[in-house]
């Protein structure tokens, strides 16, 4: 499997650890994993307004048995804030796939603050962060976290570094 | 009988047969009055995440087709998640339904008045969010039927409750979070998964 293909085995994996119910915010990053999911007949594809209706709706779906994962861009994090005090105090099991902006060949300087405070901000939050840097890892980094969250009962978000999703221009964002 | 509704009494009333319904309670008085009308290890009292509620009760019915779902809720926690309607009107989940109950003010911080009280109209904002069915509540008569509405019509359905607004002694549900979850997930579905 070439390193495009992460989307593909990123489904594969979220398959494998029993996941139901997929909610996202839009981000060009995760523009395939999206696709393939909502393609896909075993799982329930949610869009939601804001980011931070998703953890409402991992909580939600937690307590009625379903596993679930959070698809956003870096931005969306701080979106989700007060929220994860929920999932702090409840010990909800969360699972946030994250697809960074305001690194590495960024168009947007808007875009830079929130990169830059997601880590921290997630870990103030009492997440676990775990970071792919290259496209092989996703897939696995993915299936470290869905144990880490289902098995031990813990908020974790995969950080996917932009390099990974290479989009340097308004231009090259339109034509994908 | 007066012609006004007094909030405890319409949520007593709205529970008063539950039977396997799962119930969501918004933060703040939402949660008291469900507490006050008996509390259930089926119903999920919030203590924060003010404007989550609906969408804890989206996932509850996605996860749970089978059963009813209702999310009991104040006016200000609902306007807080607005959008949450509109993602509900996408997934228009049949088993699931929404309270507000509506005084038209923040009542666990001073009794300010919310943009329901200025005339914004939750019901209208559900419709047009795509809820298979929504509507405003005023007087002691008209209880009866949308309780039935909202427990048995196909949802996504949206009740907008008005309420007096009065400030009532505090019924406190437990509040320990992980506690509230476990006993959820037992009485749901039993000992093992609540022992995650």
């Amino acid at each position: 499997m070439s390193a495009a293909d992460w989307p593909q085995e990123v489904h594969g994996a979220l398959k494998g650890a029993g996941v139901r119910l997929v909610g996202y915010v839009p981000d060009a990053g995760h523009k395939q994993l999206i696709e393939l999911c909502q393609a896909d007949p075993e799982l329930h594809s949610i869009v939601l307004t804001t980011e931070e209706e998703g953890i409402g709706l991992a909580a939600g779906a937690w307590l009625g048995g379903a596993r679930s994962v959070l698809l956003m861009q870096s931005s969306g994090v701080g979106n989700c804030i007060n929220a994860l005090g929920m999932v702090r105090e409840c010990r909800f099991p969360l699972l946030m796939l994250v697809t960074m902006r305001g690194e590495e060949g960024e168009f947007n300087p808007w875009q830079v603050p929130m990169g830059r405070a997601t880590r921290s901000v997630l870990e103030s939050m009492h997440v676990t962060v775990r970071r792919a840097e290259a496209a092989e890892e996703i897939a696995q980094s993915v299936t470290a976290a869905a144990q880490l969250a289902f098995d031990r009962g813990l908020a974790v978000a995969v950080l996917i570094a932009q390099r990974v999703i290479g989009i340097k221009s308004f231009q090259e964002e339109a034509a994908s | 009988m007066t012609e006004t509704l007094h909030r405890r009494a319409v949520v007593k009333s709205l529970l008063a047969e539950r039977r396997d319904l799962l119930v969501v309670a918004g933060l703040g008085s939402a949660a008291w009055d469900c507490t006050a009308a008996g509390d259930s290890p089926l119903t999920f009292p919030m203590w924060g995440g003010m404007g989550t509620a609906a969408m804890l009760g989206l996932g509850l019915a996605l996860a749970q087709p089978g059963r009813r779902v209702l999310v009991v809720t104040g006016d200000g926690e609902m306007l807080m998640g607005l959008g949450s309607l509109a993602t509900i009107g996408v997934q228009r989940p049949e088993n699931l339904a929404i309270a507000v109950i509506d005084n038209e003010h923040y009542g666990e911080t001073g009794m300010q008045a919310t943009h329901t009280a200025h005339g914004v109209d939750l019901a209208a904002v559900a419709l047009g969010c795509r809820f298979r069915s929504a509507h405003v509540v005023r007087r002691p008569a008209e209880l009866e039927p949308a309780r039935r509405a909202l427990l048995g019509d196909a949802g996504p359905i949206l009740v907008q409750i008005k309420v007096v607004a009065e400030t009532l002694p505090l019924v406190l549900p437990p509040h320990v979070g992980v506690r509230l979850k476990n006993r959820f997930l037992q009485a749901l579905l039993g000992e093992t998964a609540a022992r995650g």
